[in-house]
């Protein structure tokens, strides 16, 4: 195997939580303040995934105030604790970049339908 | 017990420190090196430490290697170069040395052959900032002016001009050392080295 792989592997994640573009997740991140360290979960819609390996990010969409936020977290960083997928969009797009132009009721993407409980 | 190691330069890729913070690396495969020769001063004029890195294929190497190796009873290394040794080292012919020298090293300098740029222009290789690109501008990589006029009549010696980039030895100071894994003999810093992917590096301690 490739060096630089193998190193890699190393430090990344053994588990990392299955998800996929257009799912509405939470994303717990490890927050320290001054000497204090607290959870806070950052709710929205994943609208990409870049990288891969230990490179790995993604970005999530949501609207705060009216006004459009996204944060990109790299999936394999320490301080992304957990990602928990609440619910599944049915999408047709790898990039759902066309997410920023929509307001309200438009942003909202159908159900994507588990046949398989168990995935 | 020596000042240097000799390695190879693996690739880059990034690291998570415990806060969460991406760091850059380089991975450097960096020994075992072998001792060559030691140089001392009243023979050789200084003391210094041959190192070789890498083994060499018999049919490759020279004779005159060969036989240079044989004192030390090693096989021929690809790369050689010398290193300084501390005053009270214990070293030998044909000893071994690990990366176990850097241990509780934070920082280290790196020298190798950076990547050759071919014929480059002023704007490449000295960062000159060009012309305009649009407004009726012709001028858009060029130089400008590059001295007087009849007065002195020459262009002065040293003005930098465009020519071949890269492909010589530059040595990069003061990279922090991230991690050391004395398993694969390989040593991570922060930030980029001079060279490719497997050119050959000397690694050094910060005096």
């Amino acid at each position: 195997m490739n060096i630089i792989d193998a190193i890699e592997k190393e430090h990344m994640k053994t588990e990392i939580p299955k998800y996929s573009v257009g799912d509405q997740v939470s994303v717990s991140i490890r927050i320290k303040e001054g000497e204090k360290e607290r959870t806070q979960v950052f709710n929205g819609l994943v609208i990409a995934k870049n990288g891969g390996g230990i490179q790995e990010t993604f970005t999530v969409r949501r609207i705060v105030q009216g006004e459009g936020v996204e944060r990109v977290f790299p999936i394999h960083s320490p301080k992304v604790l957990d990602v928990k997928v609440k619910k599944s969009g049915k999408v047709r797009r790898a990039k759902l970049y066309y997410m920023r132009e929509r307001t309200s009721k438009g942003i909202r993407l159908k159900e994507k339908r588990i046949d398989n409980k168990e995935t | 017990m020596l000042n240097g190691l000799l390695g190879e330069k693996i690739g880059m890729t990034h690291i998570y420190s415990e806060e969460g913070v991406i760091v850059p690396v380089t991975l450097i495969k960096a020994g075992p090196c072998n001792i060559l020769q030691i140089k001392i001063l009243e023979k050789d004029g200084y003391s210094a430490v041959q190192l070789g890195y890498g083994d060499k294929k018999m049919k490759r190497a020279k004779k005159p290697e060969i036989g240079h190796a044989a004192k030390a009873s090693l096989a021929p290394s690809r790369f050689v170069r010398e290193v300084k040794p501390d005053a009270d080292a214990d070293i030998k012919h044909g000893q071994a040395v690990t990366l176990d020298i850097f241990d509780d090293v934070k920082m280290v300098d790196i020298a190798g052959i950076s990547k050759g740029k071919g014929f480059a222009g002023v704007m490449k290789r000295w960062g000159m900032k060009g012309g305009p690109e649009t407004h009726g501008s012709t001028r858009h990589r060029s130089p400008g002016s590059i001295g007087a006029g009849t007065d002195p009549g020459r262009v002065i010696r040293g003005k930098r001009m465009p020519g071949r980039l890269g492909g010589e030895r530059v040595t990069v100071k003061n990279l922090e050392v991230v991690k050391v894994d004395k398993n694969k003999n390989i040593l991570f810093v922060k930030g980029a080295v001079p060279g490719h992917k497997g050119s050959y590096l000397i690694i050094k301690k910060v005096v």
